[in-house]
């Protein structure tokens, strides 16, 4: 895979987006579709939750199964918060962050010590007991989870509505891909994505290969920690299925077919797949086996993702 | 309280029996082929569903489960053909995806085909009985589960360790190329072992219908426990899956039997009805990140 060098046109396509973005709730309460506002807002949610896993999987090249478990901690943080009598979401949101990071590092520092499938499946393994925690912790509302009593405030400013928190959850991904996108093209984003090429040489040449890895794998954590807490607040329920491993792999499924290792992987295959989903649920009672056909379309016929599809050409990969 | 333990055993070791059904072809697919097959599980479920339609239609168990059995090679056979021989030599993303994509597919087929309401399978009539084993009773069924597990690991073992066929599986999982340069077919040899892997899960699926029931989403769950399976006995390796299967089937029955009860003579009784569940679920994980941190390639690694 060749080291991410964003093309010449990707900061005016994205001043273009961004643009269209912030104009979105504007038009579509003109129209009269509000409705669309909160699936607006969901595409922008699960795309800053599937970047943070294409920092941990794309960059970093460490392929987990487990990140939803950081994505429902954040959630659980943000309605436990609130059940706690903390509804400003300056405090909620950076704890919910804090908490997912906390949980990332200790499964990090574990898992990092293996390699390939058996990281996959060890990251599944936490995920899991994570998972069961929830399920069974019945003051957090085992089964059915936890429910929030209405949005909160951000400084003040309450998030009830559609419009509001859709821009709460834009400022968040605009300001993750800033971060990111100045993180990849760094030292330590070039030194993680040196790492993925070739482990061993870069511990050769003496750079601490297991901080670089674990310090993203934090960081991934933390982003889809605040993911889950905006999540919660769209929903208004912290669930136990938001820690299930279908959610884990769907996310992975969102960078797969998004593009591994692209910046922009993880919101082209937010978008795409939630927008196939809410197009196919109009046509079609059975349209996850249509969903299903068309992963498998991309797997064969555009096997590095839909970005990848419009990016530059690259030197040839070995994967 | 013997006698609960006792019982617990034989559930426990009648699952583990099962769980190395699915495990044997999982560790295969992914030892030989190097393939992350997450619709092994689907296997399973289409299997099971297989299983009790012809089962109605045929009014028999056994003839149900034979011809059940038989269906879901063939599904694994034009799978193999169709897709995963294109997904070998792809990374462990694509066939992830490809993978997942199967489990949607196979979840909504099967909801199609069948309905969402869970099917019943009943065991043979003659066997929906208890039997006595010294001083207290056990379902028949059950015991007649043990024992078909017991003779199809025995079956695998000769197979595996004992036959020519199984020594090129084992050269195949220990290094592909070498074994393709020896002038073994490697090609034909995965589609069986993809085939024979099918069958097993279709096995597995129907043998445990009466037990469970037969519904959608029956895969996920069992998928995720033969996945422990083959990390803790080492990936690629039969022993380790028989293994692993008889930990995990063994440490998980326990645990959900024994645990509430030993905690609560260790803590009081408010704590230890929130922990004990939890902690019998998370109990199989625990034990499975424990042996990965000290042996990370599982009891039997299959590639030295």
């Amino acid at each position: 895979m060749a080291y991410y060098r964003p093309a010449s046109w990707q900061k005016p396509l994205s001043l273009v987006l961004l643009a269209a973005a912030v104009a979105l709730p504007t038009v579509l309460t003109a129209i009269g579709q509000e409705f669309y506002i909160g699936f607006a807002t969901r595409v922008l949610i699960f795309a800053l939750a599937a970047t943070s896993l294409n920092l941990v999987l794309g960059f970093g090249g460490m392929v987990s199964l487990g990140h939803a478990a950081f994505l429902g901690a954040g959630a659980y943080v943000a309605a436990i918060c609130q059940q706690a009598g903390i509804n400003e979401a300056l405090i909620a949101f950076p704890a919910a962050m804090g908490v997912a990071g906390l949980f990332a590092l200790i499964v990090g520092a574990i898992s990092l010590r293996t390699r390939g499938v058996y990281f996959i499946m060890i990251t599944l393994a936490f995920a899991q007991m994570a998972y069961y925690l929830f399920v069974s912790a019945r003051s957090w509302g085992g089964d059915d989870g936890l429910p929030l009593n209405g949005r909160m405030t951000l400084s003040g400013i309450s998030l009830a509505a559609d419009d509001a928190l859709f821009y709460a959850a834009l400022g968040a991904l605009v300001a993750a891909m800033i971060l990111f996108g100045r993180l990849a093209d760094a030292r330590f984003g070039r030194t993680l994505q040196a790492v993925r090429e070739n482990e061993t040489r870069m511990e050769a040449l003496g750079y601490p290969v297991f901080r670089f890895r674990l310090v993203a794998f934090v960081l991934g954590g933390m982003v889809a920690g605040l993911a889950g807490a905006l999540l919660a607040n769209l929903t208004g329920l912290a669930s136990p299925n938001l820690l299930q491993w279908t959610q884990s792999g769907t996310l992975l499924v969102m960078v797969i077919i998004g593009g591994v290792g692209y910046l922009y992987g993880g919101v082209v295959g937010a978008a795409v797949l939630l927008l196939l989903e809410e197009t196919l649920v109009g046509f079609t009672e059975h349209w996850h086996i249509v969903l299903g056909l068309l992963l498998l379309a991309v797997v064969l016929f555009a096997p590095k993702g839909l970005a990848a599809l419009f990016g530059r050409s690259r030197r040839a990969d070995h994967d | 309280m013997l006698q609960l333990v006792l019982e617990q055993s034989l559930n426990g070791l009648q699952f583990g029996l099962m769980l190395f059904l699915l495990a044997a072809g999982l560790t295969l697919v992914f030892g030989i082929m190097d393939c992350i097959n997450l619709a092994h599980g689907s296997l399973y479920m289409v299997g099971a569903y297989f299983v009790a339609a012809a089962t109605q239609a045929a009014d028999s168990f056994w003839i149900g489960l034979g011809v059940g059995v038989a269906g879901a090679a063939v599904l694994g056979l034009l799978l193999e053909l169709t897709l995963f021989r294109r997904l070998y030599q792809r990374d462990h993303l694509s066939q992830v995806l490809a993978t997942f994509a199967l489990i949607l597919i196979a979840n909504e087929a099967v909801r199609t085909i069948w309905g969402p309401a869970a099917l019943m399978l009943n065991p043979p009539e003659s066997l929906a009985g208890p039997v006595e084993i010294g001083n207290f009773f056990y379902p028949a069924y059950r015991l007649v589960i043990i024992a078909f597990g017991m003779a199809v690991a025995l079956l695998l073992y000769l197979l595996v360790a004992k036959s020519r066929v199984g020594m090129w599986v084992r050269a195949g999982a220990a290094n592909r190329e070498m074994t393709e340069a020896l002038g073994i077919n490697v090609r034909l040899l995965f589609t069986a072992v993809f085939v024979f892997g099918a069958a097993l899960c279709a096995l597995a699926g129907g043998l445990l219908g009466p037990l469970l029931a037969v519904q959608v989403g029956m895969g996920e769950s069992v998928l995720i426990l033969a996945f422990v399976v083959i990390i803790i006995g080492g990936i690629g390796s039969i022993r380790g899956a028989l293994v692993g299967s008889l930990i995990v089937g063994t440490v998980d029955t326990l645990g959900r039997a024994l645990l509430p009860t030993l905690l609560r003579a260790l803590l009081p009784a408010d704590a230890a009805s929130t922990l004990g569940p939890a902690l019998a679920s998370i109990l199989i994980y625990l034990l499975m990140a424990a042996i990965l941190f000290f042996k990370p390639q599982g009891l039997f690694p299959a590639r030295a």
